[in-house]
């Protein structure tokens, strides 16, 4: 934990050394996902709702999204960038290092440009909490906290399973955007909207549901039977990470250097 | 214009060489696709209003945009350009021949085409043969395809004089990815990207609309479903050609500017 916090503070600094590029790419980033909410914005006051959402409703769950996927983008960016570690040989001397290979990638880069991401979706959050038509108990709030947290569990899960793959295809994926940043797409209505075969997938094998839909329901207090449970659905979530891991360690035992 | 074709050519050859890089972006484009219809499919369930525009127009709509998004994207970096900017290699450029404004047009003209080359027919084949109600619509008639052909060229040429003004503003700025970055979210937005804009608020089409973006991406579509009458496009495609030739020229003017002051970064 304590070489976790000396990297963190490492490329921190190096990355606050090109300031006026880090802060236009923060603004940047404040952006891309700003022009997604103003779609949305548009979308409903066209429409007043979907399938019986309203705004602030899938506001929040847009919020909760986008926050889990600008923590997990910063924090996981390693991972996401393992190719190149692969490729060029790099990995080989994370091996003979004494620490375990998944804080060393971890470690390897941060993305901080996403703070500009991070305040935008903490703005819609705030927002949607302060509109949304709810009686906040302590145990709702814990539900919105767990729901964030699962979302970066799974991002993560996700980005950690893509690094995974390029042990053996040594290439990085594209096809893995589909569950991150497609992922993301999607997940920020809540997920009843879509057809069944998509719910099952999203909510069974990535549990995307675990994040926005069951708890968004505890929330709204739309909930049948026992709500404690979908309380918990987002600790459910945050167990993905857990094959994915192990999955990891099973590649890197598989790990065949590139040489060079 | 040999020269100019022949980096043409050498740039497509270039870029047929990625497929397997295409048969990913073909997969990531579907789902993609499926997911913005779906939302739409719920928007438009319950609606209480006839909406502007209607679902299987859309559904048009969203299909084209996935196949042809290497025509439409604004966010579509040629790193060498850059690099050549931030590196001092341009040196070199300005040392051929031929002009660097035309050359530089053909390279990025290129580079869309070739991605656009291996991406668009197997997205277009697939989405007209999917179930209903996910299937793309061929075109009424023959003049109706005609004009999206010519619409949709024309929008290209637009599209990547816009994105040379991009590349010249690297000159001044030194930083790609700020510039590049709030060009394309700004201008993707004003060309129907992430809304259609017939969806969009009427404040916000009568901007839209003196802009030059959504003739890019927004009109040939809304023309090839025949959301844009056939003779209303007739008066738009000579509005394409206007700024088409406004933007070129605005962008030699500005080459010429910054080339004059250029600083060739050490090397």
């Amino acid at each position: 934990m304590k070489l976790f916090g000396r990297y963190l503070l490492i490329l921190f600094k190096s990355q606050m050394q090109y300031r006026t590029s880090f802060w236009l790419l923060s603004f940047g980033q404040f952006f891309i996902p700003f022009s997604v909410f103003a779609g949305l914005y548009f979308l409903f006051e066209r429409f007043g709702q979907i399938k019986g959402w309203d705004f602030f409703e899938v506001a929040l769950s847009f919020g909760v999204i986008h926050m889990a996927f600008a923590i997990s983008e910063c924090f996981v960016r390693g991972f996401d960038m393992f190719s190149s570690l692969v490729a060029n040989g790099e990995f080989d001397r994370l091996l003979v290092r004494p620490r375990s290979t998944v804080l060393q990638v971890l470690g390897s880069k941060f993305e901080f440009t996403r703070i500009g991401r991070l305040l935008q979706s903490s703005l819609v959050l705030a927002w949607a909490v302060s509109q949304i038509h709810v009686d906040w108990t302590i145990a709702k709030s814990l539900t919105l906290i767990f729901m964030i947290v699962s979302g970066v569990f799974i991002f993560s899960g996700i980005f950690i399973l893509t690094a995974t793959m390029c042990f053996w295809t040594i290439q990085g994926l594209e096809i893995a955007n589909i569950f991150t940043d497609g992922g993301r797409e999607m997940a920020q209505y809540p997920l009843n909207i879509y057809q069944k075969w998509v719910t099952r997938f999203f909510t069974y094998v990535i549990p995307f549901g675990c994040v926005n839909y069951l708890p968004l329901l505890y929330i709204l207090g739309r909930t049948e039977g026992n709500s404690f449970l979908y309380m918990l659905t987002p600790l459910a979530g945050c167990a993905f990470i857990i094959p994915c891991l192990l999955l990891w360690r099973f590649g890197v035992r598989h790990y065949r250097s590139t040489g060079s | 214009m040999k020269a100019y074709l022949s980096v043409f050519r050498l740039r497509l050859a270039n870029g047929l060489q990625y497929r397997s890089a295409a048969l990913a972006g073909i997969a990531t484009q579907f789902f993609w696709g499926f997911i913005i219809i779906m939302v739409f499919e719920a928007f438009y369930n319950q609606s209480p209003v006839t909406p502007p525009i209607s679902l299987s127009q859309l559904i048009t709509y969203v299909w084209l945009q996935q196949a042809f998004l290497a025509f439409i994207m604004l966010w579509f970096r040629d790193n060498e350009l850059f690099q050549l900017i931030t590196s001092g290699n341009i040196a070199y450029e300005l040392c051929r021949p031929s002009g660097i404004y035309g050359f530089w047009y053909a390279k990025l003209l290129a580079q869309r085409l070739a991605s656009a080359a291996l991406r668009c027919l197997p997205i277009l084949i697939v989405a007209v043969f999917l179930p209903q109600p996910y299937r793309l619509s061929v075109p009424v008639d023959m003049a109706t395809a005609v004009l999206f052909i010519i619409a949709l060229l024309l929008g290209l040429f637009i599209l990547v004089a816009i994105s040379m003004l991009i590349y010249i503003s690297t000159f001044v700025t030194m930083s790609a990815a700020g510039s590049l970055l709030m060009f394309g979210v700004i201008g993707e937005f004003l060309a129907g990207m992430v809304i259609p804009i017939p969806l969009m608020p009427s404040w916000l089409q009568s901007i839209v609309n003196v802009l030059p973006f959504r003739l890019t991406a927004d009109f040939p579509f809304r023309v090839y479903s025949g959301h844009i009458p056939k003779w209303e496009a007739l008066e738009i495609i000579p509005l394409q050609l206007l700024w088409l030739a406004a933007l070129v020229a605005i962008g030699k003017y500005a080459m010429g500017k910054a080339l004059r002051r250029v600083v060739v970064q050490g090397g």
